[in-house]
């Protein structure tokens, strides 16, 4: 909500500089979001007075107008604008005057005409970012007068960002009741007087639904003068308030919605046919709104209608059929209660936001319809004419808010504020809310004025007691706790020890969206039944995803495209997926890497070589050290993988835990990568799960290592090779690396050399040469047997 | 006979010192002192002397050997030096080229973030808790007394995947969740990625936060005053000012907004705090007694603190970032400047 401080002022004046104020305001809950000068800092311009014009005999577009400012002669002053006239009146920039943005007038020739000054804009005033022509003012404007002075530009205009329960602020009266109480200043409401009833005239009116519109006043008046012109300090306000002058009519009715925080709404009598309703739209009825928009009506849309149809959208906007305009004669006045039960979402539902809707959403003072009207009705009759009818009035007691007493248990204030408040001020502060204040036992029984909606039970209370107190007079203490001792889970491997271990792998962490574009997730993982978004900010960010790949594939391009060569990344996050029931979404933790380019950065001391599966692998391998399972790797095929460099990794029991692999040729192609992509991705919930150490006695018989050169077929994964010794039923062998894998020139094809060396030790005593190649011999035997190997020659 | 073996002594002590390196050295010494060295030789030539001749001219002789013997070990451990200087300065490397390396990597300033704040307040016994992302309509907003059309819905622009899911749009649906569970006294932390339908130079659809919250029998506004003032010095490690401002949020009552003298310009007034000297940093309050009663904990019983806090805006602040999309858009030029 946007005002002017003049207008403020002029309700209540308290003894504080502007700064003051707005510190004062945002201090008490009523956020100052901005503060701006009402016009540029201009001078030099008065009122000058059109009394003769030319036509620039040099320039089409020109005129030369005659400009009297006041002084012994009139001026001449070469204009441009189409809209000058005779006799209008219009603020004159004088020699030496300083306009908006420092422009300085000066005597000059224009095509040869002389020009002692120029005829201003809103723009060049700087009310107005833009203007078209000159800006017209008022005939009664006296001439000579500096515009400052007689528009009153020496004001500000403060911006509120109001909270959702603040509505009571929503209008002057209810800042300046504010300003009044922070202040303790006394604070009357606008009260106007009731005009005289000058005609019988009323319009049949019903409410069908009182539940949603407890109160309706309706006042015909007749006659009102067509042509009339809102006045230059209604149109300055209005202006200053952020609205555009729309006609007296209109201008009456907005005004009121700034002043009192009533929104009212003014029909052309005259295209309304029949009885007033405030019901339910049928289904399908139709309206075309103010603002040209064309609805069709769902029934739970209250309208407000004629026997013809629905002539407004109770409480949001009027229709453009019954509107009232330059020829309107006589007009029908409403000023209704919606109650915010009622309001709430409608608008937004029908894509609708309007000054009219966010008030009554809010709450509007219900207890403040008759004095809105009367005040609308008198203003009008004021500036357009008119006589007015009765008021007629509908109010259902049943349905209109109650403002019932909250108790305020006195311990309560000490117990949430942390700091008891005298009875005498606690008392003070709520009667300089306009509340009635009734001392009980323990406590007091309060009730909240009409204006506040947000007093309803006794934390509202508290809340306002410190609001007006003051927060930062509140005290302030180091929590206390119960303190418990938490627990060392040796069990739980934090994931960022994982994330460390990665960054000290040069490993960069990024953070991507959780919703990605569904083409590149289905490209990724078409398999992954995917959740998509109902209102996604884009196609680009529509589905969540499935697998971090999508987002690191389109960093990691990101970042190529950057110049960067090499690129090492991992995310941690959940990843979505529509489980196997319709409607369950698993919410998975899964760590998730990406690494293309060179193994290590272009260095002196080591040959350059691209990084390859074993590298990642090495990588992984170490997280797996990290809480001592091993894993196995599985040669499996996944959608996004080259077919041939891909393992599925998983648990001993088969349990799935994530994927290492090469992004296949077709993706890196469609991404535009020019070398091999790794990616990983795992489950966290596997890799965070640790076993506590348990310590076995050491042995101090010496080990022997004895090498084993085996010729297997090719596709044989040595894993296999590797698992048939270590399930070797003899204890005694407690290590065995792969130290040599060869194929080619004397080996047969389709076979491959593999270098093994196996560490034999037992625990209780030194093993004799013959036993031990007794062990081996059995081992290769085995070997033989089940995966048909051959010891090299 | 005397006047030959001064001679040989002579000569001997020259060839020590003329010796180029150990293994000359060694020759020499085999020449004098080898089974048939000259010094040997003497020795054994004594036999043939008169006996009363024998000790002064063996004495002569001994004499003789030592001086050369004196010498040789002298010069033994010149060349050995000499050796080793050599050596060492053969083996002389460019100590200022760079070692062989790995590239460095590091953490994401989201994350260093999340993992200062989650620290200051794990040092004081809070615990760590995580909650889902996709969220019910029930835990990110009735139990939250944000009923369905309430004007602060409008505050949050919510994704939605239907009617009665959407992605959480903070992270306070946790303190929800933690209370339906646990019972108290609770102080619990909260900290993860938030949602809003919202993107433009200021906002973007993700961003992160840190929910925390006190339930105990004797919390107030004060003890809120207090942790969040005590958080913020720990977080930025400066004096800085602090202030609540009344505010509004439906779950907490009273609820205020904190800001902190703007960390850019001391609180002079800049661009970054639309020269107001104060920024706008977390939001607070005391959990309302439309929370506790949607999770069955006693209000006249319990009284709880809570409070909420952008974690990009607050790694914004503190080291200087003047665009929250970079946050998202993972340019390495921009990560590694927090390696």
């Amino acid at each position: 909500m946007r005002f002017s401080e003049a207008w403020l002022r002029e309700q209540v004046n308290p003894d504080l500089t502007t700064e003051a104020l707005v510190e004062q305001l945002t201090m008490a809950g009523l956020e100052v979001d901005s503060v701006t000068p009402a016009a540029a800092d201009f001078s030099g311009v008065v009122v000058g007075k059109v009394v003769a014009i030319e036509q620039h005999s040099n320039a089409d577009n020109l005129k030369v107008c005659s400009v009297d400012v006041g002084g012994d002669e009139p001026l001449q002053i070469v204009c441009g604008a189409n809209n000058v006239s005779m006799g209008m009146h219009v603020p004159t920039a004088l020699v030496g005057a300083v306009l908006s943005g420092g422009f300085k007038i000066k005597k000059s020739k224009l095509r040869g005409e002389l020009s002692f000054g120029m005829l201003c804009s809103e723009q060049e005033l700087g009310t107005s970012d833009s203007a078209e022509g000159l800006m017209v003012l008022p005939q009664e404007a006296p001439v000579g007068v500096d515009v400052r002075e007689y528009l009153a530009l020496d004001d500000t205009l403060i911006e509120l960002d109001l909270t959702p329960n603040r509505a009571d602020c929503l209008s002057i009266d209810g800042v300046s009741r504010e300003v009044a109480l922070l202040n303790k200043m006394p604070w009357q409401p606008t009260e106007p007087s009731e005009v005289v009833v000058e005609h019988q005239q009323t319009r049949d009116i019903t409410v069908v639904e009182p539940s949603l519109c407890s109160r309706y006043l309706g006042r015909l008046i007749k006659g009102v003068k067509v042509g009339a012109q809102t006045p230059l300090w209604m149109q300055e306000r209005l202006r200053r308030s952020g609205h555009r002058s729309l006609g007296p009519l209109v201008d009456i009715t907005n005004y009121i919605l700034l002043e009192l925080g009533q929104p009212l709404h003014a029909f052309d009598a005259d295209k309304l046919s029949g009885q007033i309703a405030v019901r339910y739209a049928k289904k399908d009825e139709k309206i075309i709104l103010l603002n040209d928009q064309s609805l069709t009506l769902s029934n739970d849309v209250l309208v407000i209608a004629d026997d013809r149809g629905p002539i407004a959208l109770a409480g949001v906007m009027g229709g453009k059929d019954s509107a009232v305009g330059v020829e309107t004669v006589d007009i029908f006045l409403e000023c209704a209660f919606f109650t915010p039960e009622m309001m709430m979402g409608k608008a937004r539902d029908l894509g609708l936001h309007t000054d009219s809707s966010h008030r009554f959403e809010r709450g509007v003072d219900p207890f403040i319809q008759r004095r809105a009207i009367e005040r609308a009705s008198q203003m009008i009759i004021d500036i357009a004419g008119g006589c007015a009818g009765p008021i007629v009035e509908l109010t259902d007691e049943t349905y209109m808010p109650k403002r019932l007493p909250v108790l305020l248990r006195e311990e309560r204030i000490a117990k949430v504020l942390g700091v008891a408040m005298p009875a005498a001020e606690v008392e003070d502060i709520f009667q300089r809310l306009g509340m009635v204040v009734e001392r009980q036992d323990n406590g007091w029984a309060i009730t909240p004025p009409g204006f506040r909606f947000d007093i309803v039970i006794e934390a509202d209370l508290i809340e306002e007691l410190g609001r007006v107190y003051g927060y930062n007079n509140l005290p302030q203490q180091s929590l206390l706790m119960h303190a418990q001792l938490s627990s060392a889970p040796e069990t739980v491997l934090g994931v960022d020890r994982i994330k460390d271990l990665l960054v000290d792998r040069g490993y960069q962490e990024a953070i991507t969206y959780s919703f990605v574009d569904e083409k590149d997730q289905q490209k990724v993982a078409p398999e992954d039944r995917v959740i998509a978004l109902k209102n996604p900010i884009s196609s680009e960010l529509s589905v969540m995803r499935t697998t971090i790949w999508c987002g690191l594939l389109n960093v990691a391009h990101r970042n190529v495209s950057r110049q960067h060569s090499r690129v090492r990344l991992f995310e941690a996050g959940l990843c979505f997926k529509v489980g196997a029931d319709a409607g369950e979404v698993a919410q998975e933790k899964m760590l998730a890497g990406l690494v293309l380019g060179s193994q290590l950065p272009e260095q002196w001391g080591e040959s350059s070589r691209k990084i390859d599966f074993y590298d990642v692998k090495a990588d992984l391998e170490a997280i797996f050290a990290l809480n001592g399972i091993e894993p196995d790797f599985v040669a499996q095929e996944h959608p996004a993988l080259h077919p041939g460099q891909t393992a599925a990794i998983k648990t001993k029991t088969g349990a799935l835990i994530g994927w290492l692999g090469v992004l296949h040729p077709s993706l890196e192609k469609h991404y535009g990568f020019d070398s091999s992509v790794f990616l990983f991705e795992l489950k966290q919930e596997f890799v965070l799960n640790k076993g506590v150490p348990k310590f076995t006695s050491l042995s101090k018989l010496p080990s022997v290592r004895r090498d084993l050169a085996l010729i297997v077929d090719e596709n044989m994964p040595v894993s296999r090779i590797l698992a048939e010794i270590n399930g070797f039923e003899e204890e005694a062998i407690k290590e065995v690396i792969v130290f040599d894998i060869y194929q080619g020139e004397g080996i047969e094809v389709n076979k491959k050399s593999i270098g093994l060396g196996v560490f034999i030790q037992n625990l209780t005593q030194t093993m004799t040469d013959t036993e031990i190649d007794g062990l081996m011999a059995s081992v290769l035997d085995k070997l033989t047997l089940n995966l048909n190997a051959k010891l090299r020659d | 006979m005397s006047v030959t073996r001064e001679q040989v002594l002579t000569e001997a002590l020259a060839l020590v010192s003329d010796a180029k390196d150990l293994n000359e050295l060694d020759q020499v010494r085999v020449r004098y002192l080898g089974k048939k060295g000259e010094f040997t030789q003497q020795m054994k030539a004594l036999g043939k002397l008169d006996p009363e001749q024998r000790p002064i001219v063996g004495q002569a002789i001994n004499h003789s050997k030592e001086q050369f013997q004196t010498a040789l070990e002298l010069r033994k451990s010149a060349l050995q030096s000499e050796q080793l200087a050599q050596r060492l300065n053969q083996e002389k490397i460019d100590v200022s080229l760079p070692g062989r390396c790995q590239s460095g990597g590091g953490i994401h300033p989201v994350t260093i973030t999340l993992r200062r704040i989650t620290e200051i307040f794990k040092g004081v016994g809070f615990e760590v808790v995580e909650g889902p992302e996709i969220e019910d309509d029930y835990h990110n907003f009735e139990a939250l007394n944000i009923p369905a059309h309430h004007p602060a819905r409008a505050m949050h622009d919510t994704f939605y995947f239907d009617p009665h899911t959407v992605l959480r749009t903070h992270t306070s649906p946790v303190q929800v969740r933690v209370m339906e569970k646990g019972t108290p006294p609770l102080k619990v932390i909260a900290p993860g990625r938030v949602y809003r339908c919202d993107s433009d130079i200021t906002h973007t659809p993700m961003f992160h936060q840190v929910e925390g919250f006190v339930v105990d029998t004797d919390v107030s506004f004060a003890d809120l005053k207090g942790i969040v003032f005590e958080f913020l010095r720990a977080f930025f490690e400066k004096d800085i000012q602090v202030r609540f401002r009344p505010s509004y949020f439906p779950f907490t009552e009273p609820s205020a907004e904190v800001d902190i003298e703007c960390v850019m310009c001391d609180g002079v007034g800049c661009r970054v705090c639309s020269h107001t000297g104060w920024l706008e940093v977390m939001g607070c309050g005391m959990i309302h007694p439309a929370v506790f009663k949607s999770v069955d904990i006693d209000s006249d019983q319990f009284t709880g603190l809570a409070f909420g806090m952008g974690v990009e805006r607050l790694a914004m602040l503190r080291y200087g970032i003047n665009d929250l999309r970079l946050f998202f858009e993972n340019d390495l030029k921009f990560l590694e400047q927090f390696n």
